[in-house]
């Protein structure tokens, strides 16, 4: 899985640290009580402190914090039990109290580890550098009249986690594996709903290259405000590529702000250097230190659900799945549970398989969620149940399995309607053989003349016969029989 | 003048339980005091009609024996609480036309125990400054003028309009704000009584933020017992304010007790300086023979680090000052300049809606925080703020309360000490120490200097000790016997 640039002298290994600000599952923003919700009227949502009105003062959301924490202990993370908010000072017409207030020397959050689960079943470890709480700032909207910009405060002071990784990921895949994997685990947490599309998840990307072998970091660039997995692996490359062009035809990477533009697949600047901010963090005067004794922390982590990682060693231990299946099983907390009901008290593998690739294919050919999948969990467990007690084949179970998820039927009446149950009375599958040798004399007279591979063909004749229905196991045993010189 | 402005707010209010008088005669002898008095520049915004509808409705309550605390009584509030539907300046340019539509939790707390709002008093821009000179509305003018000298004093400051407001008898009492000493330096400036309680006592919730870590709301009155009684109405836990305290509010008059006797008194070495006003400094000493009269235990203590708290002040205050000003950008209230760009409108603007002083703390309060200053200025600071605090917690170990001069000199004139802002700084070398520390202090007016002005005693407690503070503060009122009155012969 080593992903390597190739260069004209060199070849050169990139190195990622990602950024990930993560919108907290929150009743209110975080140091006021107004509501979150997406896609509200503009402006709807907006206290008088989310717009930084003359001596309004902000109140920690506890429920914020709680979160972050929960998040923490979910990213096996050290729990900071004291941490302080900073003031980030910047003037932007969208951020209504010219300072965003953020955690900068003391985060909520220290050092912790995600577990990548890779396409080819391997496992990674990326460490965690931090994670802080932080206000989100409002929107400028700057295409709604010639000469004027639009401002819409609802995101002003919503609650973001912002998670930063360590330099430690080595390829685009690694990267889209770890924005994969933080993304469930937040989601099993309930902690960020994870909607790159609507904003609730944003990455950063920090890229730098060097060659194979060295071990100094160069300078990196940061590709901002990127809005999906995909195309965060595609920046990371094209960024990396960039930096080996400049390289090797003898220039220097400055460290800058990029950012990425998917329809022309290239990263252009934003802001150089020279032109950073110079934030001037100092801690914020109106918010008390937040202080954390063990028993608040404990109480927290009584209730973390089972994470994905402890659930896929589970999976693997206790259904005899390989780590791909158990992988691809536990990405989703909903899947899960989905494949545990499915498998409970049948053959784990087999579930596996009819989740994975039927249930997979046709929730993907059509769009739809496993919550909206219109084959419950109970109906495919039946399903799997018929092949077992032989009332159908497997091969019928696939046309049945497409009725599902059309009509959304329970198997049994599906079978029951199109008269699928399978024939394993002896009789009916003997005259269905006798019919087949009668209009096939050569064939028959061919395989006694030592044609074995002929069976196949006999099988299938039959089946066909008998609409498919004939049992697979008496069909063979029979026919061999009959065929028998 | 009307009689009814002599008196002391208790009295005011005892006199409106009785019926000697009704609300509306009160607030309406106020309104002519204001009107007479209005080359003094207290007041930015009078609200007459808005006092004389809420003095009726006193009235009425008052009739109905279901009066508040200080139902009917008329008082000023500094331009620096948010008023919901009146005129809120902080004496800046840059708040042109800011009309709050809410109401900050001191000034809600005085209106649902039945006050009166006579009007928004005038200050320091954002409260930054000692002498109100540097108020957008130009400067208020203290009532008290040196012995056959016509030149027109400062009243101190930030809150100079509401000391001149009292003093003058335009209200029975005001609202004040104090940092560095805006309540304690404009009180001694103006011979009336000027508290500041304990960071954390009074919400700072929809006051104006100068600097977070130091803005304290307490009250300016004629008397110690008009403090207590105005603080026990200001203070309270407000959860909107994460630095508000959640403590009990003691019943403050009720600490009263004209009893000193066995407390010991700390006398600060430190605050004998070299450039202290002879007057100022005799002054001090009778204050220390007075409590020693009233059977206190007078100790010579050490606030070793005094020296550094007015440096200190100046990087801490400024810091913060130049991060809660930030949200003066033109977007949302107040002035806008419009510019070529973003960048330009937000020069443009703040350029022209902020003052000298305004634009000096922004400056110095940037500089202190900016990358490559922030440990040698804002940290060091910060660290030298907790030695302060400590020289004032061990000291605290062996005496109930300290004595010490309010101001080094007297009120001086208007434009003295615009120039240099070294020396305007100078004036709260005593009041500093306190805010710093987060202590409660009380300037209490003690006598006159060789040329008649004012001139005040401080005395500091610890930290939620307000009631030993008015305690002792109560004896040395009695003992000073303060009688002074400017505006002499105007009748």
């Amino acid at each position: 899985m080593t992903f390597l640039i190739k260069g004209e002298t060199e070849t050169w290994e990139v190195v990622i640290g990602l950024e990930v600000h993560a919108q907290v599952i929150s009743n209110a923003k975080l140091f006021s009580g107004a509501p979150t919700d997406f896609g509200a009227d503009p402006n709807s949502q907006v206290s008088f402190v989310d717009a930084g009105m003359p001596g309004m003062l902000p109140v920690i959301n506890e429920v914020a914090v709680e979160q972050a924490v929960r998040t923490g202990l979910g990213l096996k993370a050290q729990i900071n039990k004291r941490s302080v908010f900073a003031r980030k000072n910047y003037f932007y017409a969208d951020l209504p109290q010219g300072y965003q207030i953020s955690q900068f020397e003391l985060p909520i959050v220290g050092e912790g580890t995600i577990v990548l689960d890779m396409p080819d079943g391997t496992s990674r470890e990326v460490g965690i550098e931090r994670l802080h709480l932080e206000q989100d700032a409002g929107k400028s909207i700057h295409d709604l009249h010639p000469s004027k910009t639009f401002i819409d405060l609802n995101r002003s002071g919503v609650a973001l986690m912002e998670v930063v990784s360590k330099p430690d990921m080595r390829s685009p895949d690694e990267a889209g594996a770890y924005l994969r994997k933080l993304r469930s685990i937040m989601r099993y947490l309930g902690t960020c709903d994870g909607n790159m599309d609507e904003g609730s998840m944003r990455c950063d990307a920090n890229v730098s290259v060097r060659p194979v072998g060295a071990t100094e970091l160069r300078t990196r660039c940061e590709v901002k405000n990127v809005n999906s997995v995909r195309f965060v692996m595609q920046a990371i490359e094209h960024e990396a590529r960039r930096h080996v062009d400049i390289y090797e035809s003898g220039g220097e990477i400055h460290q800058e702000t990029r950012q990425y533009d998917p329809n022309k697949g290239e990263t252009r600047q934003m802001r150089s250097k020279e032109f950073a901010h110079d934030y001037r963090y100092f801690p914020d005067p109106d918010l008390l230190p937040l202080v954390f004794d063990d028993e608040y922390i404990a109480k927290i982590k009584a209730t973390l659900p089972e994470l994905p990682d402890e659930k896929k060693e589970r999976f693997m231990a206790d259904y005899g799945l390989t780590a791909y299946d158990a992988g691809v099983l536990v990405v989703e907390k909903e899947t899960s549970a989905y494949y545990e009901d499915v498998a409970k008290g049948r053959d784990p593998k087999a579930a596996a398989n009819w989740v994975i690739t039927n249930l997979f294919g046709a929730l993907n050919k059509q769009g739809i969620s496993i919550t909206n999948s219109p084959v419950s969990a109970n109906n495919l467990g039946k399903l799997i149940d018929l092949i077992t007690d032989d009332t159908i084949s497997g091969r019928i179970a696939k046309d049945v399995f497409e009725v599902m998820v059309d009509e959304g039927k329970d198997p049994e009446t599906i079978v029951e309607e199109k008269g699928l149950k399978q024939i394993t009375d002896t009789g009916p599958i003997e005259a269905a053989i006798e019919q087949v040798m009668a209009d096939n004399p050569g064939k028959v007279e061919e395989y006694r003349g030592g044609k074995d591979k002929l069976i196949g063909w006999f099988v299938g004749q039959v089946m066909k016969q008998t609409g498919g229905k004939a049992n697979p196991g008496m069909l063979n045993e029979l026919l061999r029989k009959k065929l028998a010189p | 003048m009307n009689e009814l402005v002599q008196l002391s707010l208790s009295d005011a209010r005892d006199g409106l339980a009785k019926g000697d008088f009704s609300a509306v005669e009160l607030t309406q002898a106020h309104v002519h005091a204001m009107e007479a008095h209005r080359d003094l520049n207290a007041y930015i915004t009078e609200v007459p009609d808005l006092a004389l509808e809420r003095a009726k409705e006193a009235d009425h309550n008052l009739g109905r024996g279901e009066a508040g605390a200080l139902e009917g009584l008329p008082l000023g509030i500094k331009d620096l609480f948010c008023t919901e539907g009146i005129l809120t300046t902080a004496a800046s340019h840059i708040l042109d036309g800011f009309t709050p539509p809410y109401e900050s939790f001191v000034t809600a707390n005085l209106k649902a125990a039945g006050a009166v709002t006579l009007g928004k008093t005038n200050l320091d821009e954002f409260a930054m400054g000692s002498s109100n000179e540097s108020s957008y509305y130009g400067p208020a003018h203290n009532p008290w003028k040196r012995a056959g000298d016509p030149s027109h004093l400062v009243p101190g400051g930030s809150s100079g309009g509401s000391a001149a407001a009292v003093a003058a008898r335009m209200c029975l009492a005001a609202t004040g704000t104090d940092t560095g000493g805006s309540i304690r330096q404009p009180a001694s400036f103006c011979g009336i009584v000027g508290m500041k309680p304990t960071y954390g006592r009074c919400s700072r919730w929809g006051i104006v933020a100068f600097s977070s870590s130091l803005d304290q709301a307490g009250p300016m009155t004629r008397t110690v017992r008009d403090s207590a009684m105005l603080l026990s109405v200001m203070a309270g836990h407000d959860p909107k304010d994460s630095t508000s305290a959640d403590m009990p509010v003691p019943d403050f008059e009720a600490a009263l007790t004209g009893d000193i006797k066995g407390l010991r008194i700390g006398i600060p070495a430190e605050y004998r300086l070299a450039e202290l006003n002879a007057d100022v400094a005799a002054l001090w000493g009778k204050g220390i023979n007075w409590l020693k009269d009233a059977g206190a235990e007078i100790i010579d203590i050490a606030l070793p680090h005094t020296k550094y708290a007015l440096p200190t002040y100046y990087i801490v205050a400024p810091a913060e000052a130049s991060s809660n000003l930030a949200r003066y950008d033109g977007v949302r209230f107040g002035l806008r300049v419009d510019g070529d760009s973003l960048d330009d409108m937000y020069t443009k603007t703040r350029a022209a809606g902020f003052g000298a002083e305004v634009k000096r703390r922004i400056f110095i309060g940037t500089y202190a925080l900016s990358a490559g200053y922030y440990d040698a200025y804002y940290l060091k600071a910060q660290k030298v703020r907790q030695l302060i605090y400590q020289d004032f917690a061990s000291a605290f170990e062996n005496v109930d309360a300290i004595l010490t001069p309010t101001t080094p000199t007297p009120a001086f004139p208007l434009g003295e000490n615009s120039s240099d802002p070294v020396a305007m700084y100078l004036n709260d070398v005593f009041t500093v120490p306190a805010s710093l520390a987060g202590i409660p202090g009380i300037s209490v007016p003690a006598g006159l200097s060789g040329d008649g002005l004012p001139l005040g005693l401080q005395l500091l407690t610890k930290r939620w000790d307000e009631e030993t503070l008015f305690r002792v503060a109560g004896v040395l009122e009695e003992a000073a016997g303060f009688t002074g009155h400017p505006l002499e012969g105007e009748g």
